[in-house]
């Protein structure tokens, strides 16, 4: 037996994980909870979490055990359900409540961080457990601590439910209020979806979808600081030459994500779903996608030319995942969360980046207007505006888009808010004073696009 | 390339050229049972660095384990080592 790599390669692998935060950003098991309904509830409650509990018992040890034999960190074991709307239908809304508890015990039994799927999907229309649901949710996650909770409002075949639009504006702006010592934190575990994924392994959108098996293993990467530090010690390279840097950097970053997708489904018994091509930056320097940008030669992220960078960035990311691993899927692309991006809380702060251009930058990478702070008076109808231009991008270009903004209750542009951890803290940005609810009262869907003529 | 195929380990050593490092890696290496396949040792980057491909399947101890003991004594000596499964370097460097 020789050495088969060369010692740069050895080097440079181990170099990632020390300086430049390469880790599994989450390895999600799905868990489907289609046989959990039971008119009883109590019975239900106790079905769902059984199995749970069960599905999940040692994901967290196997997780641990995985990266010390392999020494890349796995920072998130999580799970996602089924959307509880469709596994609860008959549910009314405290009913709803108590299913969010009994899945935030179980998420604490197992260890997990947290839990995806207190969900809905309406982008047509709104069943009796889906209006259940959605009148539960600012009571759920203000009254747990592991669950997160999504609503798909609409897709680029149903078109955009206008109605849920207008709902969700106020629900988000309660889930902050009912949380407002906490700075809000129940809306940060909340997201409202066009076109959203079944097998997202990343939260708070993260749910089971019906199309997926028993149970799934996803794994989602990281890395956006190995990918700032290619594109920082590649000053002269032109556009070609970067994006070929960036993509060989990704397939580096992907095959982790791939093999420790394979252990650990191999480790559990549980199918290997995907893995989620992401940059998903977190607070800590150095781990940020911002400053990828910045490094490509923009003086601040947000400043003209951001969103060529950024799309730059993220088709090169996909490109060089997408040959790294058998199956591909989730949200896939760079993440633009600004709570979670030392370089975009940079930016904000500076004035260089604005809600207008973070807008803009989602209709080129994944995944949407993600954690960002919004000041505390700001109305329920300008937050479900902001949701349908969002919707709207994601519905006419074919894409995954979302909203997770945060009311700051009691603040305005400019304070700030901390949510600790990986959810990190931003500053408050500022909306547009001029009002939209004339508009989102019109109530109703706008129709699904046309998809030929493509202009 | 599969995890279940091999059990062998990449150990790394990097840090100042100092007497004895390949005594004592090699020593904690023979007290768990674990056999030493190839060495390969440079300075690269100004640093001394030790390569070593072992074989855990006689090991009495995890990877994971292992990795804790060599990391710990090595930081007291002034060394970064590391142990991780040779799968983490197939992966990432050969298609």
């Amino acid at each position: 037996m020789t050495i088969t790599f060369a010692p740069e390669e050895i080097l440079q692998t181990i170099e990632m994980v020390r300086n430049e935060n390469l880790d599994i950003r989450t390895i999600t098991m799905g868990i489907s909870l289609l046989d959990c309904t039971d008119q009883d509830l109590k019975r239900m409650e106790r079905k769902i979490y059984d199995k749970i509990t069960q599905s999940a018992a040692n994901l967290v040890k196997v997780g641990n055990n995985l990266e010390a034999r392999y020494g890349i960190p796995i920072i998130n074991k999580r799970i996602s359900v089924t959307p509880v709307a469709i596994v609860a239908a008959h549910l009314d809304q405290d009913g709803m409540v108590r299913i969010a508890k009994t899945l935030d015990a179980a998420a604490r039994e197992v260890g997990v961080n947290f839990l995806g799927g207190f969900s809905a999907l309406v982008q047509k229309g709104l069943t009796n457990g889906d209006k259940a649901l959605m009148r539960a949710i600012p009571q759920a996650l203000a009254e747990t601590e592991t669950v997160c909770s999504s609503v798909n409002i609409g897709s680029t075949k149903a078109g955009i439910n206008m109605d849920a639009v207008a709902d969700m504006g106020g629900i988000i702006l309660e889930s902050a209020r009912l949380t407002a010592v906490k700075d809000g934190i129940a809306a940060a575990k909340l997201v409202v979806f066009c076109n959203a994924p079944e097998d997202n392994p990343f939260m708070a959108g993260a749910f089971h979808g019906v199309g997926e098996p028993e149970r799934v293993l996803n794994v989602g990467v990281s890395g956006p600081g190995v990918v700032a530090h290619v594109v920082k010690n590649n000053p002269e390279a032109n556009f070609g030459e970067l994006a070929n840097l960036i993509k060989r950097t990704a397939f580096k970053i992907t095959r982790m994500g791939e093999l420790m997708g394979r252990a650990a489904s191999a480790e559990l018994g549980v199918p290997f779903g995907i893995v989620d091509l992401s940059l998903a930056p977190t607070p800590a320097v150095g781990d940020s996608v911002a400053e990828i940008l910045e490094f490509m030669g923009l003086e601040r992220a947000g400043t003209h030319g951001t969103t060529a960078a950024l799309a730059l960035l993220n088709d090169a990311v996909k490109k060089g995942g997408a040959m790294a691993s058998s199956h591909v899927g989730g949200l896939s692309g760079a993440f633009i969360p600004v709570s979670e991006d030392a370089g975009m809380i940079r930016a904000v702060e500076e004035g260089a980046l604005t809600l207008d251009k973070l807008e803009a930058m989602t209709c080129v990478c994944s995944v949407g207007l993600d954690m960002i702070a919004l000041p505390g008076d700001v109305t329920p109808e300008t937050i479900s505006a902001i949701i349908a231009d969002e919707a709207a991008i994601g519905m006419i270009n074919k894409k995954t888009t979302a909203v997770r903004v945060i009311p700051a209750i009691g603040k305005k542009a400019g304070d700030r808010v901390e949510f600790g951890g990986l959810l990190g803290g931003a500053p408050v940005i500022e909306v547009h004073p001029f009002s939209s609810t004339q508009f989102v009262r019109r109530g109703g869907r706008i129709p699904a696009p046309i998809t030929s003529l493509s202009n | 390339m599969g995890s279940d195929k091999s059990n062998r380990g990449i150990v790394t050593v990097l840090g100042k050229d100092q007497i004895g490092i390949i005594a004592w890696v090699s020593g904690k290496l023979a007290e768990n049972k674990v056999n030493i396949l190839d060495i390969s040792q440079t300075i690269l980057q100004d640093f001394f660095t030790m390569i070593m491909v072992v074989d855990l399947s006689t090991s009495v101890i995890e990877m994971g384990e292992l990795a804790v003991i060599l990391r710990t004594e090595g930081q007291a000596r002034g060394l970064q080592v590391n142990i991780q499964h040779e799968d983490v370097f197939t992966y990432m460097h050969r298609v």
